[in-house]
Formats: structure tokens, sequence, C-alpha cells
């Protein structure tokens, strides 16, 4: 069944998060992060950071930080069972860093098909600001299997 | 830790940027990655779960792959050089498998009256199967 288009324009729900030095350093050594300016606020305040610097693919971490973060998929009745990150985007504006409050603003900007169907795409984009400056804008693209 | 940005004159189309190989990926590193990403799925941590859905194991998240490649950027040049990062996962990373991430110059640009290099970055297998595809805009000095 092809996802009505009438989805496309749908807003997501906003929400805030301020990311931690303590979930920021958990993620530097999942990902075998070795420069302290990520992990280590002692070492980011010696180098002139305000906070643990957040790495470029945490803002991803940070928009999925919701109880419902795929509640506009399940809106437009899809089953999560075939659901795929096709692609994700980042375009970066200013750095942020742990202790900053950010907010996330997002909208279904797309959605098409391929293959007659058998392969569909949900684009969403998100806009995120510190205190309404924008510091990064998301785009995540998840594909629906057939 | 200060690092400079490469000049923009030194570079050319072609050139590789300094790659790396992970450690392989474990079952920890999953846990580790849930934790520090706040993803818990059980598709990348729930054996039993996964067996279930007829699969042989657990899988890797695909952002932690593209984390990855993050990490080849920031080694490469400060993390504010970055303009833009994206990625196409187009092949499922299992547990035991290193991740071979490489990049290369592919464009010289002006974008935004800034000196820009356009990278091809890729996270392979030791088999060279590419696991994500990415394509970042980094501005130079």
């Amino acid at each position: 069944m092809l996802i009505d288009k009438k989805h496309i324009g749908m807003k997501v729900p906003p929400h805030s998060v301020t990311p931690t030095a303590w979930q920021l350093k958990w993620f530097a050594k999942a990902t075998g992060e070795t420069n302290p300016i990520y992990f280590d606020e002692a070492a980011a305040k010696k180098a002139g950071l305000p906070g643990v610097l957040v790495p470029p693919t945490f803002f991803f971490c940070m928009d999925m930080d919701k109880d419902e973060p795929f509640d506009y998929i399940a809106t437009m009745g899809c089953d999560f069972g075939k659901m795929l990150h096709g692609e994700q985007i980042f375009t970066y504006h200013k750095p942020v860093y742990s202790g900053d409050t950010l907010d996330f603003d997002g909208q279904v900007t797309d959605i098409y098909d391929k293959k007659n169907g058998a392969l569909q795409f949900i684009v969403k984009d998100v806009k995120v600001s510190r205190q309404g400056e924008a510091v990064c804008d998301l785009r995540t693209v998840i594909v629906i299997r057939a | 830790m200060t690092m400079t940005i490469p000049n923009f004159d030194a570079i050319n189309v072609g050139d590789e940027i300094p790659s790396f190989t992970t450690e392989p990926v474990s079952r920890l590193t999953l846990a580790l990655y849930a934790t520090g990403s706040g993803d818990h799925h059980p598709l990348h941590l729930d054996q039993d779960y996964v067996r279930s859905k007829g699969m042989k194991d657990v899988f890797a998240h695909g952002m932690l792959g593209m984390a990855y490649l993050g990490r080849l950027l920031t080694q490469w040049v400060p993390q504010e050089a970055i303009r833009t990062f994206g990625v196409r996962f187009t092949a499922i990373t299992w547990v035991g498998e290193s991740m071979v991430c490489t990049g290369k110059v592919v464009e010289k640009l002006e974008q935004n009256g800034e000196k820009c290099v356009r990278l091809e970055l890729t996270c392979a297998n030791e088999q060279g199967e590419a696991k994500h595809k990415a394509d970042a805009v980094v501005a130079l000095a």
C-alpha cells in the first residue's frame, strides 16, 4: 500500500534536549574517540570550550531522544518491521556543547516511491536551534520495504 | 587539542585523508553504542529477538558506522570546518567485522565565499564490501 502523500508537510511534535557530558562520554567510548574534547569536560574547558563538544552525528541521537521518535511513521500506517534507515544528512551552522539546550523542530518534507512501490521513502527535515539560533539541520530518509 | 586546517591550495583532487581501521565490532561495542546513542533497539542487542525474526545475529547500528566516518573527518580537520555530512546506508555491519574508514578529495569548490573541498568517504569491511558511502563538504584555510 502506498503511503498517502497528504502526510507531506506533517509537523513532528517539537522537543528539546540538553546533551550531557555523561552521555557524550559513553558515545565517545563506543565510537573509539580519543580526542578528550569529546569526552572530558575538564579537557574541553582547558581547550577554551564551554563544555564537551557534541560530535557530528550525535544530533541524530538527540533527534531520537523522545518517547516515540517514530510516531510520524506510525501515523502513516507503516509497519516498523519494514523500516530501514536509508540516508542521513547533516548541515552544520554552529558547534554545540554539553549543557546547551537545543530545540528540535521537524516536518515530513517528501514521500516518494521507487520500483513500483516496492520501496517507499519518507523524508523528514529537522531544524535544530539554540535560543533561536540555527545550529544544525538534519535530513533523515526512512525506507519502507513492501 | 588544537588542530590546523589544511591549506586549500595544498590539497588536490584525488588526495586521500588519513584512514583507519576499527577494532572488530563486538557485542560490547553495540551495548556501549546503545548507551551513548540512546538507541536500545533489540536488533542490535538481543540475540533471542533477532533469531525470532529469522536473522542470524545482531548487527551494528547504521549510525555507528557514520560516527566512525565522523571521526575520520574530525581527525583531519577541526569539527567546525565541516559544512555538510551525509551518508547512505548500503549494507549491514555484522558483529566481528572491522570497519575500514577511508576518504578522498573529489572536488574543490567555492561555497558561500569559502574555499571548500568535497570528500567521498567509505566505511567498508576488510573484504572491501562498502557498508556506508558518505559525502562531506569541508571548509579549508
